[in-house]
């Protein structure tokens, strides 16, 4: 199986309140919370670790969940969060690009 | 386990476009096109200067009766005195009807802010702080500028504009949000005599540096007036809590936790502008104010004993 790299979208603001990651999508106006698990996965889209590793290192031990199962999910999870912008997956390591925008 | 719906919680924002045209029709009054044209001759370049929040913005129009209408629109919030942090021509054309469905546009482009919405089109440089306004003579399309204008200004400063009613009691403000119908209206008519309305419809935040006596807000009273029909007192306190209403067989209050209050304010924010950069500012201004405000959430019997709970 390829690997899966994951990396946060650039037009997002996201804050973490009470444990959940807020996010917003600047796009569209459309808000995610992200339980426990969705945040530490979010908090390592660095573009750089794979999914298998991000769950293999964070998510296995600390929710106590079978490893397997819990890739699976997360592969959904990120392709979800994928599908509404908010979130890049690519095969390859995925170099940061730089915000744009301009004075108002 | 880690299944996916427990993973991602989704909420669509209102971001409230349909808020804005809450107030039934706006051009419902006829009026006379010629009356006001026959008046342009008397006095060219009238003014008027009116200051919500601590932002007075200027308004110029050809047509005394117009300022007249403005200067009764908006008693109380006038300030002759203040230096505007921007300046409107407005030109009057000739009334359109417009329908629910018509939509505000908010855009920035070409160095300018454009607003466009079936009775009104704005548009101002924010390098030169002028701009002009094409609408018919009535009072609505105006509130509609106005509240998009101070919208913007508020999201490069940490403010609000938000769905909601605020009063102030003792020297404190309080804010009650809720879709239509949860009870803004009722809980403002009950409020006690000593109590003093900001708004019943949009409540008006901005953050108080307090001259370092650590963050907070401050709560502004607003004339965006909602079915009281009866516009806020020009005063302003610090912003105390937030209460998300609802009515009930009795009343209760419990506290809300930080990431579902910002949900629910964030439902409540008045934003239009389909701008990123801006638009994850307010998200930022929502997620700082529930983390420094304490928010309830208030069950309430329409009668005055609620606000024995409050303040």
């Amino acid at each position: 199986m390829n690997p899966v790299y994951i990396a946060r979208a650039t037009e997002v603001a996201a804050r973490s309140l009470d444990g959940e990651m807020m996010i917003m999508s600047a796009k569209d106006s459309t808000l995610f919370t992200l339980n426990q698990v969705g945040t530490v996965i979010w908090q390592s889209a660095d573009g750089k670790t794979t999914l298998a590793e991000i769950v293999e290192q964070k998510i296995y031990p600390e929710f106590e969940v079978d490893s397997e199962a819990a890739l699976k999910d997360a592969e959904s999870f990120v392709n979800n969060l994928a599908s509404h912008g908010i979130l890049v997956i690519s095969s390859d390591p995925i170099i940061a690009r730089t915000a744009q925008g301009g004075p108002r | 386990m880690v299944a996916e719906r427990q993973l991602l919680h989704i909420a669509t924002l209102g971001f409230l476009h349909a808020h804005d045209t809450a107030h039934g029709s706006p051009l419902a009054a006829p009026w006379e096109q010629g009356d006001v044209m026959g008046e342009l001759a008397a006095t060219v370049g009238q003014e008027v200067i009116i200051e919500i929040g601590g932002m007075p913005v200027q308004v110029r129009s050809e047509s005394p009766e117009f300022l007249r209408m403005l200067e009764d629109r908006y008693a109380g919030f006038l300030n002759p005195e203040a230096d505007p942090i921007f300046e409107f021509d407005i030109e009057l054309v000739a009334p359109r009807r417009i329908t629910e469905e018509d939509d505000v546009a908010v855009r920035f482009e070409s160095g300018r802010w454009l607003i466009e919405r079936g009775d009104l089109r704005a548009e101002w440089e924010p390098v030169s702080r002028c701009g002009r306004i094409l609408q018919s003579p009535n009072p609505y399309s105006l509130d509609a500028v106005l509240r998009i204008i101070h919208s913007l200004v508020l999201a490069r400063q940490g403010g609000l504009l938000v769905h909601a009613a605020s009063a102030v009691c003792s020297g404190k403000a309080y804010l009650f949000a809720g879709v239509s119908g949860a009870g803004k209206t009722t809980i403002s008519r009950l409020a006690p005599a000593d109590a003093t309305l900001l708004t019943d419809e949009i409540s008006y935040l901005r953050v108080d540096d307090g001259g370092g006596r650590g963050r907070g807000y401050l709560a502004y009273g607003t004339p965006f007036a909602g079915e009281l029909a009866k516009i806020g007192e020009n005063v302003q306190a610090p912003l105390a809590a937030v209460y998300f209403l609802q009515k009930g067989s009795e009343n209760t209050i419990e506290p809300v936790k930080s990431s579902e209050a910002a949900r629910m304010l964030l439902e409540n924010v008045l934003f239009f502008a389909h701008d990123p950069e801006l638009v994850g500012l307010v998200f930022e201004s929502a997620c700082k104010l529930v983390s420094c405000v304490p928010v309830y959430r208030l069950t309430f019997v329409p009668d005055e004993s609620v606000w024995e709970l409050i303040a």
